[in-house]
């Protein structure tokens, strides 16, 4: 079974949140998600100062298999983007939750992050398909 | 149900990701798609195939078939053991498959034929075969096959196999195979690279799995396979081509024999008249310029607003960018600028003429 941590919630699309000191949020793929894809090549990520709205992609990553969609997991304002990755898109594969994020954005609203799921939540997405 | 190869445990207790493929449980990749790819450029690596399919055609009558049956003319074949890569076509000159011909024995030619495949042109190889004295069809599920591949795939080999095959295929050319000690070794591939593929019994095969691997030959799935075959500038049936193209558009004119003009192979009129009336589309190479990664079926457009599309694509391990095969206007040339649309946007992309990589080397040039 793939790392699930416990401190970050997690959408069935398979991205991360992590809330952050300054309130912002921290958004990338699972272990499981990028274990699915295969070795990543590429990584298209949103531009800073876009607002995005929860569900809608705003992202892709392409593995040498396939290209997939990256959805918002709440609604906010792109703060920051991991340039890092354009460089080094296999940082995904082998760190998804630190070095492999993918963008930070300022939330519209608080409370929506309570609606993602938790750890164990996301455990059982993530084990029924695969 | 899928059906499933004689290494298919080995597969699982590799740690495979098995994928269905053709109607195969199939290895998509051991762990790294990118690491084997590098294996197989950079020093060996191994292929289960056995999904493809091998069949015996036994009988005099089988030379005279053969004519018949495909585009390039058997007639090469003079010497034992010759191989011969051949489109079978339809009679509007359609690519029903690609193949290789084994010439074994003046009454013995093995075929390789694509998994997805098997079926049509098994019923459509019996078809025409039907009025034709001296010819026996025998489908081989009873053989599994291993592609060896890699500069160092020869010598590893060779060490991994017993005594007695070991002589008989170090001093194998390339394309020729050899048949010894209920096993037959060819000098063929799929990767640009050296190497061998090696048909065996199913119950020998996982014996020869182990002991390449204890030879340190790494295990590589089709994942790898395919971007191998891609920067190597080899077609994929069904996606390059397939029965709504012939063999001109699809950069295999040079696997069409011509001559002598009075062999009647199965669409050779439909091809002659496309030749007259002049082929108006062509297979290229193009290398994506900007970031990104080039898929099947993506739009390609070209000067004078011409445009194609991708037939395969993927991001190239061994460049370090997208490549692809693209069915383009003949005007378009080798040199052009083009761009590709990917979600919506324009990229800048280069024809080039492929393969794109050769022999662990790019043969791209400046870009």
């Amino acid at each position: 079974m793939s790392e699930i941590p416990e401190d970050l919630r997690y959408t069935k699309t398979h991205e991360w949140l992590r809330v952050m000191e300054d309130g912002h949020y921290e958004v990338g793929i699972t272990e499981h998600a990028q274990d699915m894809m295969g070795d990543m090549v590429f990584v298209e990520l949103p531009e800073v100062g876009t607002t995005v709205n929860t569900g809608e992609d705003c992202a892709v990553v392409e593995s040498v298999k396939a290209a997939s969609d990256v959805y918002a997991p709440v609604s906010g304002e792109i703060v920051e983007v991991n340039s890092e990755l354009a460089d080094a898109p296999e940082t995904i594969n082998q760190d998804p939750y630190h070095r492999g994020w993918m963008f930070r954005l300022r939330p519209t609203d608080q409370s929506e992050a309570d609606n993602l799921l938790d750890s164990a939540a996301y455990e059982q997405v993530a084990a029924s398909e695969s | 149900m899928n059906q499933k190869t004689a290494l298919f445990e080995l597969h699982q207790q590799t740690g495979a990701k098995i994928v269905a493929f053709g109607g195969w449980d199939m290895p998509l990749h051991y762990g790294s798609q990118v690491e084997e790819h590098h294996a197989v450029r950079r020093d060996a690596g191994m292929f289960d195939v056995s999904h493809m399919a091998r069949v015996d055609l036994h009988g005099n009558g089988v030379r005279q078939f053969l004519r018949h049956l495909v585009a390039n003319n058997v007639d090469k074949l003079t010497v034992f053991g010759k191989a011969l890569y051949t489109c079978m076509l339809n009679a509007h000159g359609g690519v029903i498959d690609d193949l290789i011909v084994y010439f074994l024995r003046d009454d013995w030619f093995r075929i390789v034929v694509n998994a997805a495949t098997r079926d049509k042109d098994l019923a459509w190889i019996e078809d025409q075969a039907q009025h034709v004295p001296g010819v026996k069809i025998e489908p081989r599920p009873d053989l599994a096959m291993i592609a060896v591949q890699g500069p160092n795939a020869r010598d590893k080999t060779c060490v991994a196999l017993v005594d007695a095959v070991q002589a008989a295929c170090a001093d194998l050319k390339p394309f020729f195979a050899v048949e010894t000690n209920g096993y037959f070794i060819a000098r063929t591939g799929y990767t640009g690279e050296d190497g061998f593929e090696i048909i065996l019994s199913n119950d020998q095969a996982p014996n020869v799995w182990r002991a390449l691997q204890r030879a340190g030959v790494a295990p590589c799935g089709l994942g790898a396979r395919d971007t191998l075959r891609l920067e190597a500038g080899m077609n994929l049936y069904g996606t390059d081509m397939d029965e709504n193209t012939t063999p001109l558009e699809s950069g295999l004119a040079w696997t069409v024999a011509w001559e002598p003009k009075d062999r009647d192979f199965v669409g050779r009129k439909a091809l002659e008249t496309q030749r007259e009336q002049g082929v108006m589309r062509k297979l290229t190479g193009l290398v994506l310029l900007d970031r990104g990664v080039l898929r099947g079926h993506q739009r390609v457009i070209c000067a004078d607003r011409q445009q194609g599309e991708i037939t395969s694509g993927s991001f190239s391990p061994t460049l370090g960018r997208a490549i692809a095969m693209a069915r383009v206007p003949v005007a378009v040339h080798t040199g052009d600028s083009c761009r590709v649309e990917i979600r919506g946007k324009q990229l800048d992309a280069k024809v080039v003429k492929y393969p794109f990589v050769r022999h662990g080397k790019s043969c791209l040039g400046d870009l």
